[in-house]
């Protein structure tokens, strides 16, 4: 085939693609853009443009185009409620991924859940999130699923016998990670030497680790965002603390050792997605991901990712009629249903329990990987 | 421990009384609440940073570029907005609440230029030089920080007494109006003073900045909270208060979290700056005014 026919053909090709759309899926995206939570917000928007334009690229869903709708909650309860509202009632989208933070899931998901529109966070790992209704989905392994396996692994290679414990205690994630945290240490019987805590913004946490030191502990347990935990291990480097650190879901961002450097070596920290897991769904989303954005991707990109590809399957399975009411809740139905391989490994949806005993909305079904951190990255722990 | 921790109380109030010395400045003279003061912080901040990752400049420069950039922020916002509500006799509110709109502008435009994420000095840069005395731990940058801050009030608080310019900016903060009278150059001494107040307030951006490795669009407004704090808690305008107050406030924030719990903090630091305020209103070092019609 020479150069000129090939080229008809892809023309006509896209006239047929261009032909066949019946009717753009409008789905809308709430994440932080702008503000301290735009660390996570915006990869996570990278991740879901990348799957959207992949899968656009392939001819969309059934013929159908895929069109986001990306808005920027900037991280606040009241701004995500005021973009739910948009999404639905005027951009009148099938279903919302977002928002970035579980505070503003907890205060934007009951608007989604009245509306019933689904809702469905990518990182989103406070407990109590699908509890919230039927319409609330999300593919975030939730800390309790995670943080039993990771100071598991810690205590036994470390040979831990007492743990202090710092936590952000003025943020749903933190805290929520902490209480977990909590009763994981409970349960494996691991006595706490002190608990302290500090608030979003603070950058001076030496009080708290001199305090911390005096009680010679043989790890710190935190529970904090990438950025304070960072500092936070800078500090207790500085002031002569040399136990190894356990993190939470806020550790896994390579911004973590862009400040960090080398005071965070040793760190155990569990995540629910590998950036070198071989499987070639993963392969795949890391090159993809490089190619477009030039930068490296993260676990929430990776999530966001496998995110839309969890819809796309779910909107392959259902017959799309038009009227937004009756293809939102087909769609609704069909999600709980969908297992995937993605770039975080196989997935499925594990229903979850309601305060009110019913069966309430989604959680992810996954296993976590275990990372120890080496020469300033993150490396899969082998048991070694 | 305890060494330790006062240590900790030190550096941490000489940060609080970096940041509070421009701001009081401001306060004194112009007796206006400049609540841009916080983004003069990350704009040196930044200036610094872009000199030495872009144009691989020294620190040296850094800080020039940082006090360069900050005090031309700072003349802008002076002559473009407080001048304007100056001739107009605006109320104290309105050019409060305008700074607040400065501060929208300035770092949703540092969100814009820099992006969102934090960014880093690089490591070279770095003074990473540490003493340890004892279980003492301090490292060289924290010791030139509360030097730095000494040696600014010091040197602020002489001009003030002793030069011809500082008795001119005390008539001002007396009267502006009898200061006009007598000659002195009223509208020049606010420029010049709204220059210096953010040219330290974006060396103390730079210092912070760097003391703590993170330098972001939104590093003013924390560290503006505590700011406010200090200059009410060492008296309006007044250079020695806000050093006794930043160094109060890091002292009481520290010893708190260390010997009750570390959610205290605050709380102690604020209800201490409650109870001294109920027996002097004015503030540490704070006179109340009652000239004022």
């Amino acid at each position: 085939m020479n150069r000129a026919t090939k080229h008809l053909l892809f023309a006509a090709a896209g006239l047929l693609a261009v032909s066949a759309v019946a009717g753009d899926l409008k789905i809308g995206i709430a994440e932080a853009l702008t503000g301290g939570a735009a660390q996570y917000g915006v990869p996570i928007r990278n991740g879901f443009q990348l799957a959207a334009d992949e899968i656009n690229a392939k001819g969309g869903i059934n013929g159908n185009k895929l069109v986001l709708v990306v808005e920027d909650e900037q991280g606040k309860k009241e701004e995500a409620i005021n973009v739910f509202k948009k999404l639905i009632f005027q951009d009148k989208v099938l279903m919302i991924f977002g928002p970035t933070l579980s505070n503003s899931m907890f205060a934007a998901g009951p608007v989604a859940n009245a509306a019933k529109v689904v809702a469905f966070g990518t990182s989103n790992t406070a407990n109590g999130i699908s509890e919230m209704g039927p319409y609330i989905f999300r593919n975030s392994v939730m800390e309790s699923d995670v943080l039993p396996v990771t100071v598991r692994t810690a205590v036994k290679h470390y040979k831990i016998k007492k743990v202090a414990v710092i936590y952000g205690n003025d943020d749903a994630f933190t805290k929520s990670g902490y209480d977990v945290f909590k009763k994981v240490l409970e349960d494996q019987k691991i006595p706490v030497t002190t608990t302290e805590t500090y608030v979003k913004g603070d950058v001076d946490f030496k009080a708290q680790l001199t305090k911390i030191k005096a009680t010679n502990p043989d790890a710190i347990i935190c529970s904090g965002l990438a950025e304070e935990a960072a500092t936070l291990m800078v500090q207790a480097r500085g002031l002569g603390l040399k136990a190894p650190f356990i993190g939470g879901n806020g550790f896994n961002s390579p911004k973590l050792f862009e400040v960090s450097k080398t005071a965070g070596e040793g760190t155990f920290v569990g995540s629910p997605w590998a950036n070198t897991n071989p499987t070639p769904a993963n392969q795949h989303f890391v090159a993809a991901y490089k190619q477009k954005y030039g930068a490296e991707p993260n676990q929430f990109a990776a999530q966001a990712y496998d995110a839309l590809t969890i819809a796309a399957a779910a909107l392959k399975s259902i017959k799309v009629s038009g009227n937004v009411a009756t293809d939102r809740e087909a769609l609704h139905g069909a999600l709980p249903k969908v297992s995937i391989s993605g770039a975080t490994g196989p997935f499925k949806f594990r229903q979850s329990v309601g305060k009110d005993g019913k069966p309430a909305g989604y959680d992810a079904d996954q296993t976590p990987f275990i990372y120890v951190i080496r020469d300033g990255k993150f490396v899969l722990f082998t048991g070694k | 421990m305890l060494e330790q921790q006062l240590v900790n109380a030190l550096t941490l109030g000489s940060v609080y009384a970096l940041f509070s010395l421009g701001f009081t400045l401001v306060f004194g003279v112009l007796e206006v609440i400049n609540l841009s003061h916080g983004a003069m912080f990350m704009a040196g901040s930044f200036a610094a940073l872009t000199v030495v990752t872009r144009l691989k400049a020294p620190l040296a420069v850094g800080i020039l570029a940082a006090m360069l950039v900050s005090g031309l922020l700072g003349l802008a916002i002076d002559a473009l907005i407080l001048k304007r509500l100056r001739a107009r006799h605006a109320p104290h509110l309105i050019p409060m609440i305008a700074t607040i709109g400065a501060t929208t502008v300035l770092t949703s435009a540092a969100q814009g230029l820099f992006g969102v994420e934090v960014q880093r000095f690089p490591d070279e840069l770095l003074p990473t030089r540490e003493f340890i005395f004892g279980s003492v731990h301090v490292r060289a940058l924290e010791l030139a920080i509360v030097g730095i801050a000494f040696l600014l009030m010091t040197t602020l608080f002489l001009v003030l007494r002793h030069t011809r310019q500082g008795r001119a900016l005390r008539a001002i903060a007396e009267s502006p109006k009898a200061a006009a009278l007598l000659g002195i150059n009223v509208e020049g001494l606010f420029l010049a003073t709204s220059f210096t107040a953010a040219a330290l307030g974006g060396v103390a951006g730079l210092l912070i900045g760097l003391n703590f490795n993170s330098v972001t669009p939104l590093m003013g407004q924390p560290i503006l909270h505590k700011g406010i704090a200090v200059v009410i808690l060492g008296g309006m305008g007044d250079i020695r208060g806000a050093l006794f107050g930043g160094l109060f406030l890091g002292f009481a924030e520290v010893l708190s979290k260390a010997y009750l719990s570390s959610q205290m903090g605050d709380a102690v630091a604020f209800g201490l700056l409650f109870l001294i305020l109920l027996v002097r209103p004015a503030g540490l070092f704070g006179r109340v005014l009652e000239r004022k019609a």
